[in-house]
């Protein structure tokens, strides 16, 4: 078995009295397609969040592609990772937002473009060929020179992933993409998802209420109850044929 | 410090009248009379655009010139002129303030069959002065700066004593103004408190 | 209208319109003075460091909420008497730096809003693109934090030019100080005063119809409806 690319041991969360993540283990190889389920509160965002760095893990490690995320060494001691440690690491890791956060201000090309340019020092010309390449793969190579107010949700949610692709991360997080759109605006961007999926050699983390989906896209699934994984397995050990009470009343509510 | 009473009576004499004008003049902007509404316009707009200190010495200096009135004393002077300054921006809050509510309750207390006066007096105009007191309460502040403009047309406020003192012993007149800040401030401070504290009323109860 | 004269009006007019120059130059000069100075009162806020942003927050309130009047006669009486740092300065510079200082409080509570106008979310994407901090600030965060603030420090110069005339106290030589040295001469307030108020009625009464505009334009521009499905907050 390969290494594996993403690695949380025994990682809490608490949001100041509240535990809100009670020891989460969980293994993510290279290419793999994890998704994560669950009741809402449970903890979904929260584990995605650490791994972006937007939030820091009260106790735990959580490694990435062999380096330690939030701590770091500093004359032999351990000690909290800095900006520039966390900007190393951070390059490995993309992620779609719910509310896709697109940057309201610059064209759809710029906000693909912008971070190439000015993180990872590309050429102008190439970051920008790079990004109307990737806009036409979520099919939006006519709308370069909008803006983002001009898009519908369904639109927004594409240019995120482009704007997330085009940094080429080693893993992509994806929060809920769907769920701030309107039901008919659903299918467009799924479809974007699993075409990205098919080409492979990326891993991804889905937190998803779409269980017909997850069953199609994702090798394995987690599903989080309480602040712990309480059932995971392949996605049809999970979605189809668990014995789990608590799982089983979950996927009941998702199903007409 | 003997300058501490006129400093307060003035800023309660210009809050009375400024909160006075400020609903009056409001109101009659939303007023159906169109006459009422020019007029108002004309008040609000001509004591905005110009500044309170000129304001001052016009009420205090050019008044009794073309009228030949005297406006009583100078305790009058400065109250009218700021509470008629102040009263001009507050008008703005109340005006604002009522079309913000009235924007989006006038349908539902339409709906419940309510008169025009009733929707005004029971729904409206309750909401819009939550809404109103934060700004409200800034404008107090304001109006305990402006104060300090009073001791320019000869009252006795607290400034003016500082000015005495330091023209009498010019190597204290840094004592003397910091002091007279900190009696300005030790003023505003519950000014300060009243105001947040209205913030966190008003954030209750408005629909918004 | 019985002491009203046409004349004195009349000759009055040029004599006060010569002040217009240091009034226009100073209110320039002072707001210019507030918009750098604001910056520092709003790095200086942004300090994480608890005893720093309680005092920051208190001395601000202190310049904001005592009489810029008294502020400007210390500086102007009272600084040249200060040990060890004191220095003696002209009107101009004290009205500069008292009328200044009030309002660069104002002027960093202006950018700090608009700096906490910017979405949670927009913070959050540029770290998830590893933007350095300078990157974020210059190229997502300020671009959209300073154009709401626009009309508001556009209103700020208009009530900064209404606050000028306090100078006139300590002798700069602006339109009221110019209106009320006539009036003291002539023993006669009521036109020249007139003309002070005819004079800044027609100056900040237009602006104040621009900023207006200006403010309704950048509202339309900025897009609300972006602006109300990210701040529904990044957590569900
Ligand atoms: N910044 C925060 N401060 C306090 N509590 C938080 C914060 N973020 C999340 N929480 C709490 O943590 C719990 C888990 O949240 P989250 O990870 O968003 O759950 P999910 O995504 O599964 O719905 C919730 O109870 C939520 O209220
Ligand atoms: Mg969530």
């Amino acid at each position: 078995m390969t290494e594996p690319i993403v690695t949380f041991n025994d990682v809490h969360k608490s949001f100041g009295d509240v535990k809100v993540l009670k020891g989460i283990d969980l293994d993510i190889r290279p290419a793999e397609k994890v998704a994560i389920i669950g009741p809402s509160g449970s903890g979904k965002t929260t584990i995605i969040r650490m791994l972006m760095t937007l939030e820091q893990p009260t106790s735990g490690d959580i490694i990435v592609d062999g380096t330690n995320l939030w701590k770091m060494d500093k004359k032999g001691k351990q000690v909290t990772a800095n900006e520039k440690h966390l900007r190393a690491v951070r390059g490995d890791i993309g992620m779609v937002f719910q509310h896709f956060n697109l940057f309201p201000h610059m064209t759809i090309l710029e906000n693909c473009m912008t971070a190439p340019i000015h993180v990872k020092q590309e050429s102008k010309s190439s970051a920008k060929d790079r990004s109307i390449e990737m806009l036409k793969k979520v099919g939006l190579g006519d709308k370069l020179d909008n803006y983002p107010s001009q898009l519908s949700g369904g639109q927004k949610q594409r240019v995120a992933m482009a704007r997330a692709l085009v940094m080429r991360p080693k893993v992509m997080l994806f929060d809920e993409v769907t769920s701030a759109l309107d039901p008919e605006l659903v299918g467009e961007v799924l479809e974007v998802i699993r075409d990205i999926a098919k080409d492979g050699e990326m891993a991804m983390i889905l937190v998803t209420h779409e269980m017909d989906f997850a069953l199609d896209v994702a090798d394995k699934v987690l599903f989080l109850d309480e602040g712990v994984i309480a059932e995971q397995g392949t996605a049809s050990e999970v979605i189809e044929h668990s014995k789990n009470d608590r799982l089983q009343s979950f996927l009941h509510r998702f199903r007409n | 410090m003997k300058g501490l009473t006129i400093t307060i009576t003035v800023l309660l004499g210009s809050a009375f009248f400024g909160y006075l004008f400020a609903f009056i003049a409001g109101l009659c902007r939303l007023s159906s009379n169109i006459f009422l509404r020019k007029f108002t316009g004309f008040y609000v707009e001509v004591f905005r655009g110009t500044s309170l200190i000129v304001q001052l010495f016009w009420l205090y200096y050019a008044i009794p010139m073309l009228f030949g009135i005297e406006l009583g004393s100078n305790w009058w002077a400065g109250v009218i002129a700021i509470a008629l300054n102040y009263g001009a921006y507050m008008s703005e809050i109340v005006r604002g303030s009522i079309l913000a509510v009235a924007k989006g309750q006038t349908e539902a207390a339409t709906a419940l069959n309510m008169s025009r006066f009733q929707r005004m007096r029971l729904v409206i105009f309750p909401q819009a002065v939550r809404m109103m007191l934060p700004e409200f309460g800034n404008y107090l502040i304001q109006m305990l700066k402006a104060t300090s403009l009073v001791s320019l047309i000869g009252m006795t406020d607290i400034l003016y004593y500082g000015d005495i003192i330091r023209s009498s012993n010019l190597s204290q007149a840094p004592t003397v103004y910091i002091l007279v800040l900190f009696f300005y401030f030790i003023l505003a401070l519950p000014l300060i408190f009243l105001t947040r504290k209205l913030e966190g009323i008003s954030k209750k109860g408005v629909a918004n | 209208m019985s002491n009203w004269s046409w004349e004195v009006f009349a000759e009055a007019f040029p004599i006060v319109l010569e002040g217009l120059g240091i009034t226009l130059g100073l209110t320039i000069a002072c707001y210019l003075f507030a918009l750098i100075f604001g910056f520092f009162w709003t790095f200086l806020r942004r300090i994480p460091f608890k005893p720093i942003n309680w005092i920051v927050t208190w001395v601000m309130e202190f310049i904001r909420s005592t009489p810029p009047l008294v502020q400007l006669f210390f500086i102007y009486y009272a600084w040249p008497m200060v040990p060890v740092v004191g220095v003696t300065l002209d009107p101009f510079t004290s009205a500069i730096l008292g009328l200044g200082i009030h309002f660069s409080t104002y002027i960093g509570e202006v950018y700090r809003s608009g700096i906490d106008g910017v979405d949670k979310g927009q913070w959050e994407a540029a770290k998830s693109l590893n933007f350095s901090t300078k990157q974020k600030w210059t190229k997502i965060i300020l671009p959209q934090a300073i154009p709401p603030t626009i009309p508001m420090l556009g209103n700020y110069l208009i009530i900064m030019f209404k606050e000028v005339p306090l100078a006139s106290t300590i002798g700069v030589a602006g339109i009221l100080h110019m209106a009320n040295s006539y009036g003291a001469q002539y023993w006669t307030y009521l036109e020249p005063l007139t003309i002070v108020a005819i004079l800044f009625l027609i100056m900040s009464y237009p602006s104040a119809i621009l900023i207006n505009k200006l403010e309704k334009k950048m509202n339309r521009r900025f897009d609300k409806k972006e602006a109300l499905n990210s701040s529904k907050g990044a957590t569900a």
